[in-house]
């Protein structure tokens, strides 16, 4: 793992799921209003499991922290939170959703790969298992992205997406596993990305701030725990 | 003293909460079961890890244990060792018979899009493998949705993990 900064286990855990929970959060606003049936089934199921795979990695990271997987996705203040920008903008139209979704699934892909060969057990461990449900965000994505380059209209408009899209993209991973990504996707298309400044991970969009006053509501209304 | 063939039929009796043809047993969650005295410990691994049944299966299983006059503990595995593989042969033939066409076994890489757009899925309607896939997502995390060109019936498939 040298590619990766220094940072403990547990904050990495945290970026981890702060990813995976806010994206999750993300693809859920489709629940409902997507283009059609199947993409509305599509983003729900994967919003399901990326919540889920918050829901472990909160739990891995709250036994070194000596807290609960609750309390690490709902009661941190907004600043506290580590997810990277491109996971943190509200509902995009399609086009950029797509591309969302395929740049962040490529990303995830290359730091899974990477932990699963962590010394830490229970981190490749865990990360052996979201891999093998990620597998199938990625065919997904992919064949979004097969049909949308088969035409000029698709092509035009991913392409336009992509660029927006690039510098959030790049913040996602640092280093060596960035630049892995980096080179993934540019194989993968048929134009150019340009080289671009990546935004960090400490910069909050302020759709965050709004995203995380809806999501704890719930928690905050009843400290003592909600009962269904 | 309870034994570990005891708490294994008790858990054998209790049904998938989403699929009840099929037991927690059929379905390879129950990972082992320990015995200490009162105490009965079982490790119980997640089909997804977003699975909303998960509670209710801990639950399920507590219950199950405490009705042998034992005292349940059930930690849930957080790692990769469950797979569709591990559903029992007569779970997947209880898949079957309800209408649902069990997974293809798992390859040694990660699944294709070759892999799920190929004809090797069986209706398990028909029989037919004039079948294609409709959606890679389906009710469940665990399903995706096929169409059967034969018998023009949409069926669900489970996905290989």
């Amino acid at each position: 793992m040298n590619s990766v900064p220094q940072r403990s286990k547990a904050e990495l855990l945290l970026e981890l799921a702060d990813d995976e929970l806010i994206l999750g959060w993300r693809d859920s606003e489709w629940t409902g209003i997507a283009p059609f049936l199947e993409e509305d089934v599509a983003f729900s199921s994967i919003a399901q499991n990326e919540i889920g795979h918050a829901r472990a990695l909160y739990e891995l990271a709250a036994r070194d922290l000596g807290t609960d997987a609750d309390a690490l996705a709902f009661d941190r203040r907004p600043d506290e939170y580590r997810c990277a920008p491109l996971v943190q903008l509200r509902r995009l139209e399609w086009a950029r959703t797509i591309a969302r979704h395929w740049l962040y699934e490529t990303a995830d892909a290359v730091r899974i790969e990477a932990l699963r060969s962590s010394e830490d057990a229970e981190v490749a461990g865990l990360a052996g298992k979201i891999g093998r449900e990620e597998t199938y965000h990625r065919l997904h994505a992919e064949m979004w992205i097969e049909r949308l380059l088969a035409a000029p209209e698709g092509r035009a408009r991913l392409e336009e997406a992509l660029l927006e899209l690039w510098p959030y993209a790049l913040g996602v991973l640092e280093g060596g596993l960035r630049e892995a990504f980096a080179g993934l996707v540019r194989e993968r298309l048929p134009f150019s990305l340009p080289e671009v400044v990546a935004i960090p991970r400490d910069r909050h969009e302020t759709e965050l701030g709004e995203l995380l006053e809806e999501m704890t509501i719930v928690r905050r209304s009843a400290p003592a725990g909600a009962q269904w | 003293m309870v034994t570990e063939e005891a708490v294994w039929e008790a858990l054998a009796e209790i049904p998938d909460p989403e699929l009840p043809v099929i037991s927690l047993v059929d379905l390879g969650v129950v990972k082992s079961v320990e015995i200490e005295g009162k105490r009965v410990t079982v490790e119980l691994t997640p089909t997804f890890l977003g699975c909303p049944a998960l509670e209710t299966m801990k639950g399920q299983m507590e219950t199950a244990i405490e009705a042998l006059g034992a005292e349940p503990r059930v930690d849930v595995v957080l790692d990769d060792s469950w797979s569709t593989d591990r559903i029992t042969p007569a779970g997947r033939e209880k898949l079957r018979v309800a209408g649902f066409a069990p997974p293809a076994p798992r390859s040694a890489g990660p699944t294709t899009l070759v892999q799920l757009q190929s004809k090797a899925f069986r209706c398990p309607h028909c029989g037919s493998t004039e079948t294609r896939l409709d959606n890679i997502f389906g009710p469940t995390p665990c399903r995706s949705v096929r169409y059967c060109e034969s018998c023009r019936q949409p069926f669900e498939q489970f996905k290989t993990i």
